[in-house]
């Protein structure tokens, strides 16, 4: 496969970074789209130049740490899937792919293709945990019984990665899948419920105050989430905090 | 926390404008039913509604809850938008969304400042003309006496005083506070005349200067309104936290339903009036 690439290349954090055209070939389509990257940067650094940057870990779905704007959408075109699991098979002979980091004011560019997406663990710091005693006496949490649909749905929305990939499609920049999913798998087990009120509203504040912005309900995050999260957990938490902050 | 919480939020910023929202879809579909009986109503009828919409105390409430439930939402909205476009500095250089959402829920903020255009010009229009025009016509009619027409004010009096004749010299009366009449002599009011909103609002779309426009412009503010509402109302619902599989068609269809028949009920009153009406 001959492409043209269309890569953002941005020094570092402070400077303004811009589009750069990179001619491709010889890529198969069998190829994974970070392969891809890799290939290209093979040959930059063959040639002496500066290889582009990009996130990536575990290159099989799981660790949440690829991202990438793939031609105007989230992990690319393909459904269900994180960057690492997009194949070039997606793409045709002689197409031309713009490459662009995940944009959002709460996601700064690091370098290149690299986002600071720390954004999300301060999130998950205000309040996306349980208080377990662990001083040797921890109760097994199969002891309790959970109905199996709410189990489901936890763990649902517990299938978050954190790719930011909900930030990156919503034209608001808005974390609420994001937060709802994580808001949701603990409202849905006994466990969390102890400090339901409590999360949804820390939560929400720091999501605030991390600058993303509202959610308008267009569904966009829905449809590119690779995990498939569902909107309902942006209704739930809106229900959540709804309650909690009228306590 | 929590009291500052309910306010300032961003899903309290959702909360008020689904409510407000949803709140307007009633306003919507009252007014509506008030509308409607340019068509399939007669003047009098028409009048008499409309002195009793800018009359009774409870509909007055009611529309000081419409005036501002229209400001919260547009000032809402200005506030999420200002917020949202905040929160993306830098564009993306390609986007593709029409891959992950329709064209209506991408552009509410558009669709809502031409929708608050076209109230503003509506109120202008027909609004302020029933509440301040000085030259606001009273309702009369014309009555056949041995084979000679008449002209008549009626009012809402009952007997003698239903209809005064329009020639107000002979009978001594005069007009104050643009609906009462009074007996100069008497100095003693008699009788109450309808605002004339039915003739305003016919003379309006049927204007021959303009009436094409101004139907046209009606019509065209209606699909702008038929797309708000078609994102709208079911993200309302959404923002307030109803959503659940069993009811999701439900919400979701009857807000399609609403989307399309309330605004294309709304445009068929001009586009009647200007083409169709006597």
């Amino acid at each position: 496969m001959k492409l043209t690439l269309k890569i953002w290349r941005q020094k570092n954090a402070k400077e303004t970074g811009k589009i750069v055209d990179y001619p491709i070939d010889g890529i198969e389509p069998d190829m994974s789209f970070l392969e891809m990257l890799d290939v290209l940067n093979e040959g930059l650094i063959n040639k002496g130049e500066d290889p582009v940057a990009f996130d990536h870990d575990c290159r099989e779905g799981i660790c949440g740490m690829c991202s990438l704007f793939i031609n105007g959408e989230a992990h690319g075109p393909d459904r269900a899937v994180t960057t690492c699991q997009l194949h070039m098979r997606m793409f045709k002979d002689g197409d031309t792919i713009f490459i662009e980091p995940f944009r959002a004011k709460a996601f700064p560019v690091i370098k290149d293709l690299v986002v600071d997406r720390s954004s999300f663990d301060r999130i998950q710091h205000a309040g996306g945990f349980i208080s377990v005693n662990t001083s040797g006496n921890t109760i097994d949490a199969n002891t309790i019984p959970i109905p199996k649909h709410d189990a489901d749905r936890a763990f649902d929305a517990a299938t978050c990665i954190g790719c930011g990939a909900c930030v990156a499609s919503c034209k608001n920049s808005s974390a609420m899948l994001f937060v709802s999913a994580k808001v949701s798998q603990f409202a849905l087990l006994p466990q969390g419920k102890v400090e339901a009120a409590d999360r949804v509203l820390n939560m929400v504040r720091q999501m605030d105050e991390e600058g993303f912005g509202n959610c308008t309900n267009t569904g966009a995050c829905e449809v590119e989430c690779p995990k498939g999260i569902s909107l309902e957990n942006i209704a739930r938490m809106n229900r959540e905090y709804l309650v909690a902050s009228m306590k | 926390m929590a009291k500052s919480a309910i306010l300032k939020s961003s899903l309290a910023k959702k909360y008020w404008m689904s409510l407000t929202g949803l709140f307007l879809c009633l306003f919507l579909v009252g007014h509506l039913a008030g509308n409607l009986q340019l068509i399939f109503s007669d003047d009098s009828h028409f009048n008499e509604y409309a002195l009793f919409m800018t009359t009774n105390p409870l509909v007055k409430i009611l529309s000081y809850v419409t005036y501002i439930s229209i400001l919260f939402h547009a000032v809402d909205g200005i506030l999420l938008t200002i917020q949202n476009r905040k929160a993306r500095p830098i564009k993306y250089a390609k986007e593709n969304a029409a891959a992950n959402t329709v064209w209506a829920s991408r552009n509410m903020a558009v669709l809502g400042t031409l929708i608050l255009v076209f109230i503003v010009t509506h109120m202008v229009n027909f609004w302020a003309v029933m509440h301040f025009d000085e030259k606001m016509p009273l309702q009369t009619t014309q009555i056949d006496y041995q084979g000679q027409k008449y002209d008549f004010y009626i009012t809402s009096s009952v007997g003698k005083d239903k209809y005064i004749p329009v020639n107000l010299e002979q009978s001594g009366l005069e007009i104050r506070n643009r609906t009462e009449f009074w007996d100069k002599a008497g100095n003693l009011k008699i009788a109450e005349g309808y605002k004339d909103l039915h003739k305003v609002t016919f003379a309006f779309f049927q204007d021959a200067s303009y009436g094409l426009i101004a139907t046209i412009s009606y019509v065209i503010a209606m699909f702008v309104l038929a797309f708000h509402l078609s994102h709208g109302f079911a993200s309302a619902f959404q923002s307030l936290g109803a959503n659940n599989p069993k009811y999701n068609g439900l919400i979701k269809g009857f807000g399609k339903g609403f989307s399309i028949i309330v605004p294309l009920l709304f445009a068929i009153i001009p586009v009647y009036i200007h083409f169709f009406a006597k």
